[in-house]
């Protein structure tokens, strides 16, 4: 369940910041600073992109084709974020963060591409909103966030929208990837049966719903994270906002 | 002879939770946590966790209290490491496991293949010998737990119990199910010669793995839970201790490659790559 990924990334970012600068360099920082921006972008094209084929067509349906190429390129540019963690320049966990992008990528790539026929549903239309909404306010707190200057409404927004856009997000994968279910089952995409060289057998079809299943433990769990999240870093500033 | 005072303290609330008078300055922690133990029964000497600062690293069980940094009213904090098992239970467990599940593929026990298989044997022999190996392996696996390995910890946390069975029983039922399945493919590559020189590789990585946990087991005496670096000896198993530490494992690495290349099954090999990742 990626629907909006919050991460774990700690920056509570407030003038009490402690002095020990364990933080990215300043190359690093531009570098961030520079692809948080890019994404933000990115995800804003898509956004513009959704509202201007609704206007066009008049119905929300299909609207996923005149998105498809930004959506694609710039949910898989976020790859390089597990790369960020792994060197350091953010300090957020590898296998977290990495976990949250590969399902994006997953739901993305081998679910919405590799299934043509869910492509018109409206299951689609749902993530993709959750997560365009999710990842404008993720990016511009990022790039605020660097450059140390970060509105309240951005902070706000991030940690207040996923009690809405996470639900939203992890309904619209869940009916996709059930819709997906019975086309999986007739072609045997991406699957492999007995007998063969190598005695290896993999079914794609029990592995989609064995990750549906994967959503009833996990994403309570992330939730009420962010929810405890939420509870200590607005609670934090309305604190210091009283002083 | 100047008795000591012990008062023991909850490390998170820092509640008191004990006070021993009276107490030996040549007590150990050890006899402490017994004593702690009959005022709370519930919580078992392995299960206790004694430490100096209530952030601070666990005290061993050997350690002496008047040795300690501590005066003559000794303050120590307490945590409670939760439900404690036996590490030998454990090994014993996880890999009985193994040895039995793969058995019950072998012999086809009804519910996991087609009916019509059931109890049916493998015309494969590649698929005997696989059993063979893999049971011998698991065989030994519970006679070294039994009498060679010296554990340096009696216990450790429930709950590993059941992360751990999860893991050892479902790989070897996975690969059980594919070994010996009516559809197997034995080796196409290289055939019966391929067969033979894994075998040769396994047996070979077994001895080397015995031979290691031999040679860790003398440097440890008997009830003493000493760490000492390994020095090759003159078994020429032992001299991979000149290229690595823990050679136990590279012979273990050895072993399930052998067993890959016999079977020529690709899930073996991707679950000893897991599983190298994972112990590293």
């Amino acid at each position: 369940m990626s629907a909006p990924a919050m991460g774990t990334t700690k920056t509570a970012h407030s003038d009490v910041a402690p002095k020990k600068k364990r933080g990215p360099g300043a190359l690093a920082t531009a570098y961030l600073v520079i692809y948080n921006v890019v994404m933000t972008a990115g995800w804003l094209v898509i956004a513009v992109g959704l509202v201007r084929a609704y206007l066009v067509r008049g119905s929300y349906h299909g609207l996923y084709f005149s998105i498809e190429k930004p959506l694609k390129f710039f949910q898989t540019g976020a790859l390089l974020e597990i790369l960020h963690c792994a060197v350091g320049i953010v300090p957020s966990s590898v296998v977290l963060t990495g976990f949250q992008v590969l399902s994006r990528v997953f739901l993305t790539w081998a679910v919405t591409h590799s299934v043509r026929e869910v492509q018109s549903e409206d299951s689609v239309l749902l993530f993709v909103s959750a997560w365009t909404i999710t990842e404008i306010i993720r990016y511009s707190f990022y790039t605020f966030s660097l450059l140390n200057h970060l509105p309240y409404l951005i902070k706000w927004a991030r940690y207040t929208f996923f009690l809405v856009l996470y639900p939203m997000g992890v309904t619209g994968e869940l009916l996709t990837i059930y819709a997906a279910l019975p086309y999986v089952q007739k072609t045997g995409l991406y699957s492999v049966t007995l007998p063969n060289k190598y005695n290896f057998s993999f079914d794609y079809y029990t592995f989609l719903i064995l990750t549906m299943v994967s959503y009833i433990p996990l994403f309570p769990q992330l939730y009420f994270h962010m929810m405890r999240q939420r509870k200590k870093v607005l609670a934090h500033v309305e604190e210091y906002k009283t002083e | 002879m100047k008795h000591y005072e012990v008062e023991i303290l909850d490390a998170k609330t820092k509640d008191k939770l004990c006070f021993l008078d009276k107490v030996e300055p040549n007590a150990t922690i050890g006899e402490i946590k017994s004593m702690f133990h009959k005022s709370h029964p519930q919580w078992y000497a392995a299960r206790q966790s004694i430490r100096l600062d209530p952030k601070g690293k666990s005290l061993k069980d050997e350690d002496v209290l008047q040795h300690l940094p501590v005066g003559t009213t000794a303050t120590f904090y307490f945590r409670d490491l939760g439900a404690q098992i036996s590490w030998v239970t454990v090994f014993l467990t996880e890999y009985g496991g193994p040895l039995l599940l793969y058995l019950m593929f072998y012999f086809r026990v009804p519910f996991i293949y087609a009916p019509k298989y059931d109890f049916t044997t493998s015309k494969h022999w590649v698929v005997h010998l696989a059993c063979m190996c893999h049971s011998f392996h698991y065989l030994k696996r519970l006679l070294e737990t039994l009498f060679v390995h010296r554990f340096s910890h009696g216990t450790m946390p429930l709950r590993n119990i059941f992360k751990n069975c999860t893991y050892y029983w479902g790989f070897a039922a996975w690969m059980a199910y594919y070994i010996n399945h009516p559809l197997y493919t034995p080796p196409t590559i290289y055939g019966e010669q391929q067969v033979r020189i894994a075998l040769i590789i396994f047996l070979f990585c077994q001895v080397g793995n015995f031979s290691i946990h031999i040679a860790l087991r003398n440097l440890r005496p008997p009830g003493s839970k000493t760490r000492k670096i390994p020095y090759p000896t003159k078994n020429p198993f032992t001299w991979i201790f000149l290229l690595v530490s823990c050679p136990n494992y590279t012979y273990e690495l050895g072993s399930w490659f052998g067993f890959t290349l016999m079977t020529q099954c690709l899930l073996i090999a991707t679950c000893s790559v897991c599983d190298i990742t994972v112990c590293v």
